[in-house]
């Protein structure tokens, strides 16, 4: 929905050429709405003109439709899964006749309603003949807020487009790194110093044997000092390898595993700032499996891999160099399957890449197995659906298997094939070796160092080959991580967060419009709530009632119209800033795991006890509380499992007291509680509802005998508003819901009798 | 003689007229299974959204009334089937789709893997960030391109 504002129509020139002939002089052009649709609903473009005197439609064949401005037409819309009508009526011959139908989808919207408003208002002037008030204050069209004078776009709807991140997202991962660069170079650097240090050995070999063994084997006397200098030299390098190697591996752990925790809190903390929207169609195991594992090895990446992968591009460049400098074309005859290396390479690495992005998908759906089936066990047992759920997750986990089997066939095979050409390139050194040698043209000592070389060379080439399949897992698990981190709110903070003074608690919804998705749950809303005023909101199940408090605690932004609290759109401020004002029990009360004060304290972490008490007394749960072995200290489970439905509801409306709140929430607070319970609770809230604005939601119609106001909802619509004596005497849909109350329980009564 | 007999007044509407005589106006099909057995199971639905007439199955009306609800449907119902996938943006969400479907080209923006919806027998319906459904049948009958294509969001 966010991108309504911004994809407004571009319209093509020759069209715009083209309805600029449509319109004769003496006539103005007044809005324009572009159609993406034609009447049977295929993708093909339209267009609708307002202007001062008439309505035009250019039909898909390119011919123009006309309607003047007249008594008695009219602009309707609705829409249905996405695609909205606009229908122009005429109400004049008595009956009402559609003249016209135009289809569009809920992209060209905004258009659609400015048309509407437009067209509403120039009718207006034309049937009284007064020129249409100039709008000195202008509205956006989606939201109603006003607007600056030259202001095109409403700031508050016009939120960023969402662009798809950059296909480099390893580098994005710097920004993880970044803090860590002093120690990541002195990682660098080791790493380098210690497999320069295990350069050294093979070098002396060199003159070991061509100046020490060589000559002794010749019948020279052994030259004993020179072959200690040498040994020494041996020792000495190992032991330097050895320090640096362990400092090396100690600094990277320390590293590795401050990225981790970097990651992993960073995502986490974003997620909490995601909307209702985000987590309603995620899975829960996929985001677990997102944060748990997948952190874990990028941050393996980026210390770990990312670093040997340096040092083994340095060391191979550097043996190159030694070899290149000892003996050319020994050294030319060592490099030779390098390219044959790359090319293979090249050819595994996308197959790679994609298998492993699918593997954390599928290992992604095992873990959504459990997250699905063991907080819901109690239903899976009630019906019996062991097996199934066992052969679900058996089922997932094939899956798994199945993807990992087919991407082991192709990882098994590249690393042989690299032992496999390594192990030829070693054959044909040898094999050009001796025969340089037996030409006089190299030495035995240059052949064993060169094999001792060679020996590094590939292990370091074979460890380089390796990176391919780290970095391609790496890639894939920086993408669904950073799928998170680029996830904008859809309840978004405001970039210049207006300050909330101390609220009364008036609340005012204007022309208040919300879909999920594409399914229209509150239409054409208004209501004005007033400072401390108790507002009791009924209606069947289903009706909106719900929706209407998620938009009233901003969970969900309204897609249509304004909410404001003392006159200021809760848009424009901090979100936090404003949830400190809303107490709310929910339909579902959730507890966490931890004590019963805990929980209660849950809003206001610095609560004292005399306060936890206050408010658990309040909410009549003090009692049952000290009935609990260690009364407030009492662990709840998970979930709240070790509490009965209405003492978890007693909890949750403590928790809303608590935090002291100018605005109370109330929906179904007291739907789980026997008579006798609610009627205490009743009266604690009686008490505690005075100067707050309450809105409480019950399907209990008696529970909201003390409301001041009933507001009666149907379908997403108010349809009723008033106290209960007016409501009864106007025999609407209020007095139907009550009546059908009064009979089921006269019902229950005589059934309870019988 | 059928239960129901439905037409259309000036204004677009369809109104029922049911045996009894009782008269509805602003009467809605919906069907009941619009994926698994789209021509079973119809309901029409009265304004206040309350069930007035349960058809088994759309063969078993008349011709009339049929052509008055299969047309109704045809204004209502919009779930274009993807054909072929010409090209899309990015891998990675959100991604902008060039398509062409059973109702002309298009380009749809998917807003994340979980708006793709996997049915039975390889099929997918993805949702846009409109809320705009789009049907892919049988993944498997798709050309080679936007089959590859398709795997990547998978
Ligand atoms: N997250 C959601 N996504 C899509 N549709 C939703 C969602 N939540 C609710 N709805 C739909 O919106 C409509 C209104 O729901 P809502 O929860 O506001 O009803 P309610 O009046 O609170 O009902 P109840 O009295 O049963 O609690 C329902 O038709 C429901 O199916
Ligand atoms: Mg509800």
């Amino acid at each position: 929905m966010s991108s309504l504002a911004t994809s407004n129509t571009t319209l093509p020139n020759a069209w715009l050429a083209e309805a600029a002939t449509r319109i004769s002089a003496g006539d103005a052009l007044l809005a324009t709405l572009e159609l993406d649709l034609d009447n049977a609903l295929r993708f093909s473009r339209g267009l609708v003109l307002l202007s001062e005197h008439s309505l035009q439609a250019r039909e898909a064949n390119g011919e123009w439709q006309r309607w003047n401005l007249r008594a008695g037409l009219a602009l309707q819309h609705h829409d249905h899964a996405g695609i909205a009508t606009l229908e122009l009526m005429d109400n004049s011959t008595g009956t009402t006749t559609r003249l016209a139908a135009w289809r569009y989808t809920l992209e060209q919207n905004v258009a659609a309603l400015r048309l509407i408003e437009k067209f509403d208002k120039q009718l207006e002037a034309v049937i009284s003949g007064r020129p249409p008030e100039t709008e000195e204050v202008v509205a956006c069209p989606t939201c109603k807020a006003l607007l600056e004078p030259g202001q095109e776009e409403c700031p508050i709807c016009t939120r960023e487009l969402q662009t798809p991140p950059s296909t480099w997202t390893l580098f994005r991962l710097w920004r993880f790194a970044h803090p860590y660069r002093w120690k990541l170079l002195t990682g660098f650097l080791l790493t380098l110093a210690s497999t320069g240090a295990t350069l050294v050995p093979p070098y002396l070999t060199m003159p070991l044997m061509d100046n020490v063994l060589i000559p002794f084997q010749n019948g020279k006397p052994m030259n004993w000092s020179l072959a200690g200098m040498y040994l020494s030299g041996l020792l000495g390098a190992a032991a330097v390898a050895w320090v640096l190697g362990w400092i090396r591996t100690y600094i990277l752990a320390l590293v590795s595993e401050r990225i981790g925790r970097d990651l992993r809190t960073t995502t986490y903390k974003h997620l909490m700032g995601l909307s209702l929207e985000y987590f309603g169609g995620k899975r829960t195991g996929d985001l677990i499996a997102r944060i748990g594992n997948e952190t874990d090895r990028i941050n393996i990446f980026l210390s770990l891999d990312l670093l040997n992968f340096a040092t083994d591009v340095l060391m191979i460049g550097m043996t190159a160099v030694i070899l290149f400098s000892i003996d050319p074309w020994l050294a030319i005859a060592t490099l030779l399957p390098l390219p044959i290396i790359g090319w293979m390479i090249h050819f595994v690495r996308e197959k790679l890449r994609t298998g492993f992005e699918r593997i954390d998908r599928v290992w992604a759906e095992v873990t959504n197995v459990l997250a699905d089936t063991i907080p819901g066990i109690r239903v899976v047992k009630a019906f019996a659906q062991e097996k199934r759920e066992a052969d679900r997750f058996l089922e997932a986990n094939q899956r798994n298997l199945a993807m990992n089997d087919k991407l082991n066939k192709t990882w098994s095979i590249f690393t042989p094939t690299v032992t496999l050409l390594t192990e030829i390139g070693l054959l044909v050194v040898w094999v050009f070796g001796i025969w340089q040698i037996a030409h006089g043209a190299s030495t035995v000592g240059v052949l064993t160092a060169f094999l001792a070389y060679i020996g590094r060379f590939y292990t370091r080439l074979d460890s380089m080959s390796r990176i391919v399949s780290a970095t391609q897992r790496a890639a894939s698990s920086t993408k669904r991580i950073f799928d998170i981190l680029d996830h904008v709110s859809s309840v978004p903070e405001p970039v210049n967060p207006r300050p909330l003074p101390q609220v009364t608690g008036q609340i005012s919804m204007r022309d208040v419009g919300f879909r999920y998705g594409n399914r229209s749950v509150i239409r054409n809303l208004n209501l004005d709530i007033q400072p401390g005023e108790m507002i009791g909101l009924v209606g069947h199940s289903g009706s909106g009632k719900s929706t209407l408090v998620n938009l009233i605690c901003r969970f969900y932004d309204v897609t249509q119209g304004s909410v404001r609290i003392d006159g200021i759109d809760i848009r424009s401020v901090a979100v936090a800033d404003y949830r400190s004002n809303v107490g709310l029990v929910l339909q579902e009360p959730f507890l966490f795991f931890g004590t019963i004060a805990e929980n209660i304290a849950y809003g206001k972490p610095d609560a004292t006890r005399e306060e936890i008490v206050a408010a658990a007394r309040a909410a009549h749960a003090h009692e049952f509380i000290l009935r609990l072995p260690q009364g407030y200290d009492s662990l709840v489970g998970e979930r709240g499992q070790g509490l009965s439905g209405g003492e978890r509801q007693r909890i949750s409306i403590a928790r809303a007291l608590l935090i002291n709140p100018r605005i109370l929430i109330l929906d179904e607070a007291t739907s789980a509680v026997d008579t006798e319970t609610e009627k205490e609770i009743q009266k604690a809230l009686d008490n505690l509802v005075l100067g707050r604005t309450t809105i409480a939601i019950a399907h209990r119609l008696s529970t909201l005998r003390k409301a001041d106001r009933l507001v009666v909802m149907d379908r997403g619509e108010i349809v009723e508003i008033g106290n209960h004596d007016d409501l009864m005497a106007r025999e609407g849909h209020y007095f139907r819901l009550y009546q059908a109350q009064q009979r089921t329980h006269a019902e229950l009564a005589e059934g309870g009798e019988a | 003689m059928s239960r129901f007999a439905l037409t259309r007044n000036p204004a677009g509407r369809l109104i029922c007229t049911l045996a009894d005589g009782t008269v509805h106006a602003n009467v809605t099909p919906v069907r009941a299974f619009p994926l698994a057995a789209p021509d079973e199971g119809l309901a029409l639905m009265s304004q206040e959204g309350h069930e007035i007439a349960w058809i088994e199955n759309l063969a078993d009306l008349d011709a009339a009334n049929r052509g008055v609800i299969e047309d109704e449907l045809a204004g209502r119902e919009f779930m274009p089937e993807i054909r072929r996938i010409a090209e899309v943006s990015s891998f990675a969400t959100p991604s902008t789709w060039q398509i062409e479907t059973s109702r002309g080209n298009t380009a749809l923006v998917l807003k994340g893997e979980e708006d793709i919806r996997r049915l039975p027998d390889n099929g997918l319906l993805i949702a846009d960030n409109h809320g705009i459904l789009y049907l892919i049948r049988d993944r498997k009958a798709l050309d080679r391109h936007s089959r590859k294509i398709l795997e990547r969001f998978l």
